[in-house]
């Protein structure tokens, strides 16, 4: 497709011609037009994100405004070569992998282990019924812009769903790959975690690319864990520095579920994670957890929803931020506890490392609470590495580089601890000291 | 080793050090004493490189290096350090990781082979034990959540593993008990040697029971007003600061009253 053909992301009144074409040629048989057209019906509504809307308030999309909306499956390259990728694999040897390139499943690339019963897992097109059957309890009606464009224009994506009581004993990986960044080409990946009463699994999504270009990613995740089910859910975006994410996480929670989410912010040029979480029944715990880790111009935004629907839920949400140059964060830590949700307790707390002085953070708790025996506490620090702690490490010889890689490590750490799959955890504290620019192992 | 020329330092402009001369021979150990707010805790601070110090005059040589120019790490590198009056509690780094860091950092600096893990586990475990602490404090982030004791018994033992030429103790005594005092004491007496000095800051007596100095230096308002053998140490423990103070005073209005 040529890039004057393609309308720009705020000609949103050019978008339906987009989505005809768009349906016919890469439905997959799931009778998604009614969706696809609500989708885009909300985000007409909605309309193209603005500074004005308060949403949008620190997260200026003028350079997504202009780039030419391009969401049609891209003419297809050659593969990327398996060896490659090694590199961007974790959860360890056992791990099931499903890799999608360019918004396309990849069979030959993925591994989706072994057959366990109980356990669906595969693509969208795979799972075409399943995935039809979930579309009526998506969250649709919560979507913001970026989400509802996702309804609208999904491709592919993963499936999985655990059956009641059945254990994932390996992480499930969910890997992301871009290898054509031109401008405006926009991959827009939905996934649907389905786990059924009792079940057990970990799913990380990690987002890379191969190419460098001001191409998008527009990710859309929907959890919805039952009575007693425990699910691990991390996303690993570490996008090209010139790329858009987006990436919108619901999940739905039952009686006594428990879910961790962890959201690990690197790449892309400028980051938007919109994650919530409803708990739909009494007793669950939901955790919210974080780093963003930002340079030269880079910005990543957070907003993130704690719905205490029922009572007896218990929230906790961490997240920390290191802003260095001239980047910027955000973090808007939204906590709704309804009236029927006594007993309620939620904690919230975003910490952020500044280590320049041009390094901007605009952080807000936004706390709605309706009912009148809960307890909620939110927190945000801005702050600079402690000048004596960096010297009580230089003191007994450590130089002063290294003495602030090992403090900014280990604010950065704080989170990646939280992530109780281990095999994960280990990875990506990697992966983090890596970009800090270490490289020692410290787990002697 | 150590030799301390007028040694003039401030804070924000305010004069803390008024002209310091000490020298330090290895095999020797000196305690400063002096009563709060007479300098003790700066002379260590300016010595170790802590920022927010104005040297305004005088010289550090420290075996024949000009100290007052290097980085902190430099000097730790040469072979000083500082056992930490109030030591940070630092969360998220692992104490074994943060020692065996500065300990390798120490041995490049001298053109050593840096310890493997094996070699450093055996190293910390035989100087763990001399300071009865627990192999757990190593496991944990450095010094978060220790006790009081804890911290400075930890402070003994970084200096046990990094085996300085010179250690500055400041104020290591405060807030030990008895017992703690007497394991603190014995950790710094087994590092005495012929090729080290110590210089132990303390305001009380008490610690140089255990620790004996060759010299006792009296520290007031940014001076040192006396110098003395051990004994020294314990006339202020009978009679107090105040004698001695008293005693400068007069010899400071002397002259005024010869002519």
């Amino acid at each position: 497709m040529s890039q004057t053909n393609a309308p720009a992301f705020s000609e949103l009144a050019r978008f339906a011609s987009l989505l005809k074409d768009f349906t016919s040629a890469s439905d997959t048989g799931l009778r998604l037009d009614a969706f696809r057209q609500r989708g885009l019906e909300r985000a007409t509504r909605l309309g193209f994100p603005t500074t004005s809307q308060e949403e949008w308030r620190y997260t200026n999309l003028e350079p997504v405004a202009r780039l030419p909306f391009q969401p049609a499956p891209v003419a297809r390259g050659a593969l990327p070569v398996a060896a490659e990728l090694g590199k961007y694999f974790t959860g360890g040897a056992a791990a099931r992998r499903l890799v999608f390139v360019d918004g396309a499943y990849a069979p030959s690339l993925s591994s989706p282990g072994p057959a366990l019963a109980g356990l669906k897992l595969g693509n969208i097109a795979q799972h075409g019924v399943s995935v039809a059957d979930c579309l009526d309890r998506c969250a649709g009606a919560y979507e913001n812009f970026m989400g509802a464009l996702n309804s609208a224009f999904f491709t592919d994506g993963a499936y999985i769903s655990a059956e009641t009581g059945v254990v994932v004993p390996e992480p499930i990986q969910l890997l992301f790959i871009s290898t054509r960044a031109g401008a405006g080409f926009t991959y827009q990946p939905r996934n649907w975690i389905l786990a059924a009463a009792n079940a057990r699994l970990a799913v990380i999504e990690s987002y890379v690319s191969l190419d460098a270009g001001a191409y998008v990613t527009n990710a859309m995740t929907e959890v919805v864990a039952g009575a007693g089910a425990q699910v691990e859910h991390v996303r690993l975006q570490n996008e090209s520095l010139e790329a858009f994410h987006f990436g919108g996480l619901h999940a739905t929670l039952g009686r006594h579920t428990r879910f961790n989410s962890h959201s690990i912010s690197l790449g892309a040029r400028l980051a938007r994670q919109d994650l919530r979480a409803v708990f739909a029944e009494a007793g669950g715990y939901a955790l919210f957890n974080g780093l963003y880790l930002t340079q030269g111009s880079q910005l990543t935004d957070h907003h993130t929803l704690m719905d205490h629907a029922k009572p007896h839920c218990e929230s906790h949400e961490y997240y920390h931020g290191i802003l260095d140059d001239r980047s910027k964060g955000v973090f808007n830590g939204k906590i709704i506890v309804r009236l029927d949700a006594q007993k309620t307790d939620a904690k919230q707390t975003n910490r952020n490392l500044l280590l320049s002085d041009q390094a901007v953070i605009d952080t807000k708790p936004q706390l709605e609470i309706f009912a009148d025996d809960v307890k909620c506490t939110h927190g945000a620090t801005v702050g600079q590495l402690d000048e004596d702690s960096v010297f009580y490490l230089r003191s007994r010889g450590i130089g002063a580089v290294e003495a602030r890689r090992m403090l900014i490590h280990a604010f950065a750490r704080a989170v990646i601890q939280r992530v109780e799959t281990e095999c994960l955890r280990s990875d990506l504290d990697r992966l983090i000291l890596a970009k800090l620019g270490g490289g020692k192992d410290e787990h002697e | 080793m150590l030799e301390i020329k007028n040694l003039t330092a401030g804070v924000e402009g305010k004069s803390i050090l008024k002209g310091i001369d000490l020298r330090v021979k290895a095999g020797e150990v000196h305690a400063i004493m002096g009563p709060n707010g007479s300098g003790k805790s700066t002379l260590a601070s300016v010595l170790a490189g802590r920022a927010g110090y104005a040297v305004t005059a005088g010289e550090v040589q420290f075996n024949g290096l000009d100290l007052l120019a290097m980085k902190p790490e430099e000097r730790a590198r040469e072979g000083v350090f500082l056992a930490f009056q109030y030591p940070v509690e630092i969360p998220g780094v692992n104490g074994a990781y943060f020692l065996k860091a500065a300990l390798n950092a120490i041995r490049k600096h001298r053109g050593e082979e840096p310890l493997d893990a094996m070699d450093f586990l055996a190293l910390v475990k035989a100087k763990m034990k001399v300071l009865e602490l627990s192999q757990d404090l190593l496991n944990r982030p450095v010094n978060e959540g220790f006790s009081g004791g804890e911290k400075k018994r930890n402070e003994v033992f970084q200096m046990a593993v990094l085996e300085p030429k010179l250690a500055i103790l400041d104020e290591t005594d405060s807030g030990l008990d008895i017992d703690a005092l007497r394991i603190v004491a014995g950790g710094v007496n087994k590092l005495r040697g012929p090729k080290n000095a110590q210089i132990v800051i303390t305001h009380y007596q008490r610690l140089l029971d255990y620790i004996v100095p060759d010299f006792v230096h009296v520290l007031y308002n940014g001076r040192i007003i006396k110098s003395g053998g051990k004994e020294l140490a314990l006339v202020l423990e009978k009679e107090g600061y105040d004698r001695i103070i008293h005693e400068q005073k007069q010899v400071k209005t002397e002259p005024a009253l010869a002519i």
